[in-house]
């Protein structure tokens, strides 16, 4: 199989490519519209410069070549969506040029070329009433028309639909971790189509078709499996692939024919006579380099090298760069690597999941969690009472601080075994059943009645001391 | 204060505002007769005093041709000096929003009133706006005004030859110095033009799809049958006519051969401008080859009708700002003008040499008989 992906993403921008309307998802249809993105008659586009320097971010973060001058072009071509019967994209100046990505195939390291990241503007969207165009009524809602998109066309490198899905993760994470896109699919902030050919190995390339409409990363890989066979069954039975683009249909994961290349637009491109050319100069491209975060391989080999960390840690912490930062912060308070570690992964995560929030919740109370860290390593506090004091930072509105809240309802860790002697005999006599299994020759038993101890004392017993004392007084 | 709107050939295509689906506009001059397009209907209204001012838009000199033609004063500014926000776009990197004035100052001060930044327009300029009336009388002593022999071969009818050379003659007795010049590439000007202009059209008028907002047919079918029936319905000949023409010579296979050659050409003949401005202040000449012609007479002849720019395309094509002032009558009382270009960003001095020659001739107080 030769793959190459090409991804459309929208920047995250404040405003439209062109014109001042909120780049927003989810609006009520038509109403972040204007005369420049509804292409009333009048009307001419504006650059917008902070999509510009985004683009130029998403160029340098893929190692590309960026033009020091660039310019627009009209691709023409008519549909509803497309208000102004053409699209300003990019032709034969791209902004950016000759960049790579390296990702994790399952079959080990691999860069993938990235051949161009070009900037043009989205479309609007169509909605089809009773699901048929003629017979039903078809809607165009304007409000996606005019956002800035980045079009990232990857080299065909790609060999596996294992590969291909894993050059969209690494693309997505090093996207996100730019902050040029939400990179969303769900919500169409990415957008990927494939394209796909097969050979023998060393043959030179087939003949490839594409395929649209793919709605997850797991679309992708499925589709060009399915491609591929397909492209296998005709090859095979002495047939030729007919260049031509798909759509992927996935209820009956198929794909079914789109257009050929005879019904193919000609977009007859031309420069954009309504913009000016457009500088990159190297000052700017400095700026912006200087000022890109830390993309996530390599935050994950640091981590590895300079903290320590295991590489599975590295990964599950660098996958996110909200996350990251959380860990970063953790640190910076004061914990060691592999405590800061383990409370991300095993505590502030899980509370994520459970709770359905993002790792920036957890940002302006670093201090005091670091401090039920810090308390729990030096065995001030138990596990579970280290628990309920997360539980109390999250949700309380409250700004005592940690030190002073264990004060104040007793929440340190009882390890004198004067104190806690009373409660083991205590437990012991209510639990004759459990103590005869122990007796009994059940050793195991035991946990149960350390269980009861830290119940009876609200979870602050020491439970290494509480377990002594049981076996002391078990015999 | 608007007064109104005026008439035009649809789109700005046309040079006879014949083009029209109100019907065309008659020349005050002489009523059977076209006052020339495609802003004829400003034109004529100023001609004919119903307006002291109007605004046109020149492509290919649909604002200095019918000044000419219907005896007013008509300025296309320097490409970039005026907003192109607002006006309908028919060939983006030609159109120019100008004055009419029934005299060069009228003309002067309307200019200044719509010149400037717009940053709304990616493509206007950013260069301050002087004062254009400043130097309005400052006469023409010692000015190298260049007359161009292509701007005079055949083809031009010889009574508005006559009233051009008199005309040159007045500004050297003022004191200008005239200087034979040549552009060779003027006789290229029509066909750059006439692919270049029709290209960038069949893109600017896409948007008129039916979808959003105008003519939209009331036989839907597919999206194609609405597409293409509103599209025939709503324009007309003139217009599909040049929509095919830009489609054609943009398309693959042809865009190299016509659209590119057209760009090159372009260059040469901004080039010839170049070259003859760096011995000469301004150049001039006849704004238009013949006087009014009746109506109906090229109407079925577009070739004929793109001939008339002949003489205003190359102002468009190289940028530079062009004015016609009257500057006399045919034996047959039909106004002809005299066209002063400059190079980029001069209107001061093409101006102040429209004004040289008004005040020493009669025409800017002549009415029409009407």
């Amino acid at each position: 199989m030769v793959i190459g992906l090409e991804v459309h993403c929208q920047l995250k921008t404040r405003t439209k490519l062109f014109c001042a309307c909120p780049n927003r998802y989810g609006a009520d249809p038509n109403t972040l519209v204007c005369p420049v993105c509804l292409g009333l008659p009048g009307a001419l586009p504006v650059l917008n410069r902070t999509a510009f320097e985004l683009a130029i971010r998403t160029g340098l973060a893929l190692g590309c070549e960026v033009a020091a001058e660039t310019k627009f072009d009209r691709k023409n071509y008519f549909y509803p969506d497309l208000s102004k019967g053409y699209q300003i994209s990019q032709f034969d100046r791209p902004l950016n040029r000759r960049g790579a990505l390296a990702i994790d195939a399952p079959g080990g390291k691999m860069t993938v070329g990235i051949t161009r990241a070009h900037l043009e503007e989205d479309a609007g969207k169509l909605i089809h009433a009773d699901g048929e165009e003629a017979g039903g009524f078809s809607f165009v809602d304007f409000n996606r028309c005019g956002v800035p998109l980045v079009e990232i066309v990857s080299e065909p490198d790609m060999r596996t639909p294992e590969e291909a899905y894993a050059y969209l993760m690494a693309l997505k994470s090093l996207l996100e971790y730019v902050e040029v896109s939400d990179c969303d699919m769900e919500k169409g902030s990415l957008r990927c189509d494939a394209n796909i050919s097969i050979r023998r190995p060393g043959a030179p390339f087939g003949t490839r078709t594409e395929i649209k409409n793919l709605n997850s990363f797991k679309a992708v890989a499925k589709a060009i499996e399915h491609e591929a066979h397909r492209h296998a069954g005709i090859l095979e039975a002495g047939g030729r692939i007919e260049q031509m683009t798909l759509t992927w249909d996935a209820v009956a994961e198929k794909t079914l024919p789109l257009r050929s290349k005879e019904d193919a637009h000609d977009y007859r491109y031309f420069p954009e006579p309504d913009l000016v050319p457009v500088t990159a100069p190297a000052d700017l491209q400095d700026r912006i380099r200087a000022a890109l975060p830390e993309p996530p391989a390599a935050r994950r080999e640091r981590y590895v090298r300079e903290l320590g960390l295991p590489p599975y840690d590295a990964g599950v912490l660098t996958a996110d760069k909200a996350v990251a930062e959380l860990f970063d912060r953790l640190r910076a308070e004061g914990l060691p690597p592999k405590v800061a570690s383990n409370w991300v992964m095993s505590r502030l995560l899980a509370v994520l999941n459970d709770r359905k929030l993002g790792p920036a919740i957890f940002l302006p109370k670093v201090t005091r969690i670091a401090d039920i860290a810090k308390a729990l390593e030096a065995k001030t506090i138990t596990n579970q009472v280290a628990g309920e004091l997360l539980a109390w930072v999250l949700d309380s509105v409250e700004t005592e601080t940690v030190a002073a809240r264990i004060a104040s309802l007793g929440l340190a860790q009882v390890s004198d075994a004067g104190a806690l002697e009373a409660i083991v005999r205590e437990v012991v006599a209510r639990n004759p059943k459990i103590v005869a299994d122990y007796r009994g020759g059940k050793p195991s038993a035991v946990q149960a009645l350390v269980g009861q101890v830290m119940k009876d004392t609200k979870g602050k017993a020491n439970a290494t001391v509480a377990r002594e004392l049981l076996l002391k007084v078990l015999g | 204060v608007p007064l109104g709107h005026t008439n035009l050939d649809e789109f700005a295509m046309g040079s006879s505002t014949e083009n029209s689906a109100f019907g065309p506009t008659r020349n005050p001059w002489d009523l059977s007769r076209a006052p020339g397009g495609s802003s004829g209907g400003t034109a004529a209204a100023v001609a004919a005093r119903m307006a002291a001012i109007g605004f046109g838009s020149d492509t290919g000199g649909s604002i200095r041709q019918p000044a000419a033609l219907s005896g007013v004063c008509g300025m296309k500014p320097t490409y970039g000096r005026v907003s192109r926000w607002g006006l309908i776009a028919f060939a983006s990197s030609l159109d120019q929003i100008g004055p009419f004035g029934r005299t060069v100052r009228d003309a002067a001060r309307f200019l200044g009133v719509m010149s400037g930044h717009d940053p709304q327009d990616s493509t206007s300029s950013v260069r301050p706006v002087p004062d254009f009336e400043a130097t309005l009388e400052d006469g023409v002593k010692g000015l190298r005004l260049g007359v161009p022999k292509e701007f005079f071969g055949a083809g031009l009818d010889p009574a508005v030859e006559r009233c051009v050379r008199d005309a040159l003659r007045v500004l050297e007795s003022a004191g200008a110095v005239l200087v034979d010049i040549s552009l060779p590439h003027t006789s290229h000007g029509i066909a750059a033009y006439y692919v270049i202009a029709p290209c960038e059209a069949s893109s600017n008028l896409a948007r008129f799809d039916g979808v959003r907002y105008g003519h939209r047919t009331a036989r839907s079918g597919s999206m194609l049958e609405m597409y293409r029936r509103s599209r025939t319905e709503g324009f007309g000949e003139e217009v599909r006519r040049r929509i095919l023409l830009g489609t054609f010579a943009l398309s693959s296979g042809y865009y190299d051969a016509y659209y590119v050659k057209a760009l090159r050409v372009r260059r040469l003949i901004k080039d010839d401008f170049d070259a003859a401005f760096r011995g000469v202040d301004a150049i001039v000449g006849p704004t238009s080859p013949i006087p009014a012609f009746p109506l109906g007479e090229k109407a079925s002849d577009p070739i004929a009708m793109y001939l008339c720019d002949a003489l205003t395309v190359t102002g468009n094509l190289a940028g530079i700002p062009g004015l016609s002032v009257p500057c006399g009558f045919t034996p047959a009382g039909l106004p002809v003008g005299l066209q002063i270009l400059g190079h980029d960003w001069d209107e001061e001095r093409v101006l102040r040499i429209g004004r040289a020659y008004e005040r020493e001739t009669p025409w800017s107080g002549k009415e029409p008989p009407l």
